[in-house]
């Protein structure tokens, strides 16, 4: 590494690339160690946060701890009852894993990337190891099939199997007039595998690409530091610049990722 | 974007935190916030329970000064009545007694009258025996002219 010589491809790639362990053959048996170990560190941190917090939570007047705490999870839970109707004892933990998970995932791209590099590479020594784990499309995928695969859990839990299908079957058209009807089932199911295939990828693609497109940003700007001390301060302000923006980047699509996913379980209560 | 092992340790390490979160976050806090809410919900029903009894007891406090100042008033008229009576009564007892007296005064005065006439006619009638000895002469036997003295005497 320190024998190559530094080009922005070599700079970009290096920082785009994941620490993987290969676990057997084929290019799928590989695991990104950065993402899953950043991912859990943070889930640990936050959620043992929040644990440690509630244990000791108390019904009188709360500590600044447990104000924190419940004023996410209510904020959290406001959400959940504005959009879905029913027991939220489920929805709204699921609801709030999702954004505290994905806003510290997200967060890391706070930290600045080639000191956070540097660290990784002599600290702990990681070559390649890529900070954010929402930039990771596994991670994004991860969340969104799962609560895809909820969705498809409730849906048939709430309607039955059979309700499930004929929704599939015979929604959004309908299968009247009757002579129509073998069209409609056809249209009817198309239109309703669209809706399926669409919903993980959108809700797993807008995260990681703002994820990643930030990131890219971040890059770039790092190398104005190529073209002198001018460069190296103009890009240390846009930088700076592109942080700030990148905040309300950050809580967006953590905020974002949660209400999907309660509209999506919601609608999954709902029969059409 | 290469999709590989790491989804499904994604994944299973989001199922574990949602279990997590569900199991060990959620329900301890809500007991928490449910109990507040209910503390809080039994403070203000207190609360309007204490300002429901303050209204009652205004109320009551109104009523009873109500009542109160009535039973004075009563009182007053009363007491009123019984000095007018009280001096109705002195007034009678008073009459009673100046006619009385004035009775009383009459009667002695009648008395004092009839004495007066009787010392009169007593005298008168010495006088008369005595002008009637002078014109005599001589002495009468006032035994046996008792009888027409007396008829004299009942005359006068």
């Amino acid at each position: 590494m320190a024998a190559q010589e530094l080009t922005p491809t070599a700079y970009v790639g290096h920082h785009l690339t994941n620490r993987t362990i290969s676990l057997g053959e084929g290019p799928f048996w590989t695991l990104h160690l950065d993402t899953l170990v950043t991912s859990v560190l943070l889930g640990v941190v936050g959620f043992g946060f929040m644990w440690w917090v509630v244990r000791g939570a108390t019904s009188g007047v709360p500590g600044r701890r447990q104000a924190f705490v419940e004023l996410l999870v209510e904020f959290v839970d406001d959400q959940v009852k504005g959009i879905f109707h029913g027991n939220r004892s489920f929805i709204t933990p699921l609801a709030l894993t999702v954004f505290v998970w994905v806003l510290l995932m997200n967060a890391m791209d706070f930290l600045p990337i080639d000191i956070m590099a540097w660290l990784y590479e002599n600290i702990f020594h990681q070559h390649n190891w890529k900070g954010v784990p929402t930039a990771d499309v596994n991670t994004t995928f991860a969340l969104a099939l799962s609560v895809w695969t909820l969705m498809i859990f409730y849906g048939v839990k709430v309607k039955g199997a059979g309700g499930w299908l004929h929704e599939i079957f015979c929604a959004p058209f309908g299968v009247k007039p009757l002579w129509l009807a073998p069209l409609l089932l056809v249209f009817n199911l198309l239109f309703n595998l669209v809706e399926y295939v669409s919903k993980p990828l959108s809700h797993s693609l807008r995260l990681y690409g703002n994820m990643y497109a930030g990131e890219i940003i971040f890059m770039l700007l790092g190398m104005w530091a190529a073209t002198g001390l001018a460069g190296t301060v103009l890009g240390a302000i846009l930088g700076a610049g592109w942080a700030i923006f990148h905040i309300l980047i950050v809580v967006l699509q953590a905020f974002i990722f949660m209400v999907l996913t309660i509209v999506y379980l919601s609608m999954a209560h709902e029969s059409h | 974007m290469n999709i590989n092992l790491t989804l499904l340790s994604q994944a299973a390490t989001f199922a574990i935190f949602i279990w997590f979160t569900a199991k060990f976050v959620w329900p301890f806090l809500m007991r928490a916030i449910e109990a507040r809410q209910k503390h809080i919900a039994d403070g203000l029903a207190a609360a309007e329970r204490g300002r429901q009894d303050l209204e009652l007891a205004a109320q009551r406090t109104a009523e009873m000064l109500r009542e109160a100042r009535n039973q004075a008033q009563d009182a007053l008229a009363q007491a009123d009545k019984r000095a007018a009576q009280i001096i109705d009564e002195a007034k009678n007892t008073a009459r009673a007694e100046g006619e009385r007296l004035l009775a009383g005064a009459k009667a002695e005065i009648d008395q004092e009258i009839a004495r007066a006439r009787e010392m009169l006619r007593t005298q008168v009638a010495m006088l008369a025996v005595a002008g009637a000895e002078q014109i005599l002469k001589r002495e009468v036997d006032a035994k046996a002219h008792a009888d027409l003295l007396a008829s004299v005497q009942a005359q006068l």
